[in-house]
């Protein structure tokens, strides 16, 4: 199991979220998320910012693992960043 | 209106068209769900798999039926929330690949 940082900004609304989510609760992985539909103004455009270095599309799930991104529900990459 | 009446009344209309409902019926009701909260909050359906402005002409293409069902359909059998498939991709008979985001991100304000 990693003792990497996982952080996941994701929207609320999200079905590929919610899957993202899911897999990481059911791999027992200590994350932070941001579910960034629901911020509004600055803090929504700082959290934006953010986003962008690590994903410049701004899409969602953006997961950072360490130093690994993964755009989007991708089962087998987070696993694989997650040394699973 | 509720997710299941959306479900009855969208089916109609779309299935007509040749897009189907994803035979993942849980994810569609979820996704269901998630255009109704979008309704309320912004007033329109917008996508739920993206962040929207709240500003109905920024995110007109990002109003389900988004813009990019149908490039997307048409090379994935899938949009990009996979709500909305072709025939083949219930079928089985396609791969389900991850859809990638199509909408060029100038559109998103950044």
């Amino acid at each position: 199991m990693t003792d990497k940082p996982v952080k996941v900004f994701s929207l609320s609304t999200c079905s590929h979220c919610k899957s993202t989510k899911r897999l990481l609760d059911e791999c027992t992985v200590k994350y932070e998320f941001v579910d960034v539909d629901l911020l509004d103004g600055d803090e929504r455009k700082a959290i934006l910012e953010d986003v962008k270095k690590f994903n410049p599309r701004c899409s969602f799930p953006t997961v950072v693992i360490g130093d690994d991104v993964i755009v989007g529900y991708k089962e087998d990459k987070i696993k694989e960043a997650l040394g699973l | 209106m509720d997710a299941t009446e959306l479900y009855g009344k969208l089916k109609k209309i779309h299935e007509a068209k040749g897009y189907y409902f994803s035979d993942d019926h849980q994810r569609v009701m979820e996704l269901l769900e998630a255009l109704l909260i979008n309704k309320d909050r912004y007033g329109y359906m917008a996508c739920p798999c993206r962040l929207a402005s709240g500003d109905r002409e920024s995110d007109r293409d990002i109003i389900c039926p988004c813009e990019y069902r149908e490039p997307d359909v048409a090379e994935f059998g899938s949009c990009y929330c996979n709500l909305y498939v072709s025939k083949a991709w219930n079928d089985g008979t396609i791969d389900r690949e991850y859809v990638p985001e199509r909408r060029p991100p100038e559109k998103m304000g950044l």
